[in-house]
């Protein structure tokens, strides 16, 4: 075989788009949650660059409700690739009365994120976010744009957005509008895992099968945290062997029963697992439209 | 894995939604809880059958109406290929999402009713993939099963369109003609027993048949620069290197290479993939090049072999396809993005449009609204390294901006 460059299509598109933020706009950010397409996206930008740094910082938006496990990472993370961390807590915009705790049941900090995130957005004068979203994780999503406009208000006009051709990206704005840059749109669940696996990529050991302590609730099983996951009394907890498909707030992010415990047996579940990744997730099942409602606020 | 990406076109109605639900499905694409979201919205609606459209139409405004309004991206694969469908409307107002999907489509699926036959927007479809120069298209004459799976039905249909075809300016296009009912699963994913006279592929055989490598234009190599990298780190102190995407043809180390605008010449020192450094960039990878030279190289220069340079003009004639709201006039001018570089352009002459039933061409126009297809001539403020679009899919293609909304307004294709 000859000695050639990448033959993934797919990676080779996620490296053209990085390299077109960095040339585009003036002050790019990489929206990081600590979950396993933002460490993707992490590993992209590195090879969109090399030998330079990552042109731009990484933001976690923290919703004080984190798994301590992707915390542990993203510091890590940091460190060993000398990039520059910013952090914003929601815990900051409840103290600030801009947003308001929600409670009972089903309460969850996921929606509070969007205040903090445009917040932040406007405190640097973020022109660009680039964000680890995908087209197939959700309908509403399936529509999102590789270079999504957001007005100064930070809303996604899902009926109006601009035409993108071939491959070219147009990431003109006015002053005060940003874009939303999704770099990995076109890939799967399953070509994510595929990539780590191949790249070998480090990725919290949260994704892997542990033991935990947990409940069941609507037939989906919960950490039983209870700082943070609303649990009523009669709601027993029982220690299961499990691990997170996605990584998201704690209080909205259900395990899946598994065995798999190293990134071999992960890929084998997810190619052959009939549950959609997003089905553990409670914040889209509020409801059908769920999605698109948090997409026109600004959710990311 | 290779990825086929497929544009999809047919009227409202003509079940395009059903057809990929139904791929989707067939192909155990669908997970257990996006089948039961299905069933629930399907009784709630009171079908008695399953809704498959009701797993990709994605906006409130969409499920309402029952339409769907935007390009949409769903995802399946086999045990042969990663799929991914631009599902884009059908209505009349939607052909410039029609063209957005067939222009990053390798193949496109033409939707028709069989109760319906050929109708004037069949025309528009066919026009538009063959303009876009869709290598494969497969006409899909769908509810067979409203037309009792009737051959002489499925023969005079198939015959409408070959008609069509005689017009067709790409003549290299393979098109394939199969008999289906998406809402009951005929010929899509299973062979049908309700077609025994038709011995041909089903839809996703013919799918799994394309060959990616077919697709891609060969043997003339771009390679627009999109950004300069210097690390300026102690270790890679005067490295500078040039990163971009190889369009094309494929680039190697040691082949002698032109820059333009510049012109000057050079030969490829190295080229880095990452951490690697690879003796050959193949077409469409991103990577890092290096020169022998000291050469002056920004951002929208393109690097190309010095035997085979492409067309170097301020001016050029395209046909375009106008997708704003505000109208093109003849005088106009816009910014105008030639893979990642950007000029001034301005409407010199607006030769003819095209009729929107397709039947010809209508002359001395000098305005052109959403959807029209018309053949422009441009002058613009810089020169541009161009190829025929016939001869090059990337860099034959542009886009236009409207350097007041910023928006995207239009696409073109460099004659």
């Amino acid at each position: 075989m000859k000695n050639t460059a990448s033959i993934n299509p797919l990676e080779n598109e996620a490296i053209y788009i990085m390299r077109e933020v960095a040339a585009q706009f003036e002050k790019p950010v990489l929206l990081f949650s600590g979950g396993k397409d933002s460490i993707t996206l992490v590993r992209l930008a590195q090879k969109a660059f090399y030998p330079a740094k990552i042109p731009f910082p990484l933001m976690h938006i923290d919703t004080g409700h984190n798994f301590p496990e992707t915390i542990e990472f993203r510091d890590r993370l940091v460190k060993e690739l000398d990039l520059e961390l910013i952090v914003r807590n929601v815990q900051d915009s409840i103290d600030q009365g801009k947003v308001k705790e929600e409670s009972g049941k089903y309460s969850s900090r996921n929606v509070l994120q969007t205040t903090t995130l445009l917040d932040a957005i406007e405190e640097f004068k973020f022109d660009a976010c680039i964000g680890g979203a995908r087209r197939d994780e959700e309908k509403a999503r399936a529509k999102e744009r590789i270079f999504s406009v957001r007005d100064d208000f930070g809303q996604w006009d899902e009926k109006n957005q601009r035409p993108e051709l071939f491959d070219m990206l147009n990431g003109a704005i006015e002053l005060g509008q940003n874009v939303r840059v999704f770099p990995i749109s076109n890939w799967t669940e399953l070509d994510v895992w595929s990539y780590i696996q191949k790249e070998q990529i480090e990725i919290p050991s949260i994704y892997f099968a542990h033991t935990r302590a947990t409940f069941l609730r609507d037939g989906l099983i919960w950490s039983a945290d209870d700082n943070v996951v609303y649990r009523e009394e009669d709601e027993e907890v029982v220690e299961r062997l499990v691990r997170f498909r996605t990584v998201g707030d704690m209080s909205c992010t259900a395990a899946v029963l598994s065995q798999a415990s190293d990134i071999t047996t992960v890929v084998q579940e997810i190619r052959n697992s009939t549950i959609s990744e997003r089905g553990a997730r409670i914040d889209d099942k509020r409801s059908e439209a769920a999605m698109e409602k948090r997409k026109q606020q600004g959710y990311f | 894995m290779e990825v086929l990406k497929i544009a999809t076109a047919g009227s409202v109605d003509d079940g395009k939604s059903t057809l990929i639900g139904r791929l989707l499905y067939d192909t155990k694409s669908l997970t257990t809880d996006k089948l039961e979201a299905i069933e629930k919205k399907s009784k709630q609606l009171g079908y008695d059958y399953l809704d498959f459209s009701l797993a990709t139409d994605g906006l409130v405004a969409e499920r309402e109406q029952g339409i769907t309004i935007d390009v949409a991206h769903i995802y399946f694969s086999t045990a042969n290929k990663s799929y991914i469908i631009a599902d884009t409307p059908g209505h009349v107002e939607y052909t410039r999402n029609m063209v957005t999907g067939a222009s990053t489509s390798q193949a496109a699926i033409v939707l028709i009713d069989a109760r319906k036959g050929v109708i004037e927007q069949t025309n528009r479809h066919f026009f538009i993939n063959n303009l876009l120069r869709i290598k494969t298209v497969i006409v899909a004459i769908n509810k067979m099963d409203l037309v009792d799976f009737s051959e002489e039905r499925y023969n005079e249909i198939k015959s409408d369109f070959e008609t069509l075809m005689r017009k067709r300016d790409y003549k290299g296009q393979n098109i394939t003609f199969v008999p289906v009912s998406a809402l009951k699963g005929d010929n899509v994913v299973n062979k049908s027993e309700n077609t025994p006279w038709y011995s041909g592929n089903t839809l996703l055989e013919s799918l799994e048949k394309i060959n990616n490598e077919d697709i891609y234009n060969t043997g003339t190599p771009r390679f627009p620069v999109q950004y300069v990298i210097r690390p300026k780190t102690s270790e890679f102190h005067d490295f500078r290197g040039y990163a971009g995407k190889v369009y094309g043809g494929e680039l190697s180390v040691g082949d002698d290479i032109v820059v333009l605008p510049s012109q000057t010449t050079s030969k490829i020192k190295e080229i880095h993939f990452y951490d690697k450094k690879v003796e050959t960039a193949a077409r469409r990878s991103s990577v890092l090049i290096t020169l022998e030279d000291d050469v002056n190289i920004s951002r929208g220069d393109m690097i190309v072999k010095a035997n085979d340079l492409p067309t170097i003009d301020k001016q050029f004639t395209a046909t375009i396809s106008w997708m704003d709201s505000k109208n093109l006039t003849s005088g106009s001018k816009y910014i105008l993005q030639h893979g990642v570089n950007k000029v001034l352009a301005k409407v010199d002459h607006i030769a003819h449009k095209i009729n929107p039933d397709y039947s010809g061409i209508e002359e001395g126009v000098d305005t052109l609204k959403m959807n029209d297809i018309a053949t422009v001539s441009f002058k613009l403020n810089k020169p541009v390294f161009y190829d025929a679009f016939k001869a090059h899919r990337t860099n034959g293609s542009f886009i236009l901006i409207d350097s007041q909304s910023n928006n995207t307004v239009g696409a073109g294709f460099i004659q």
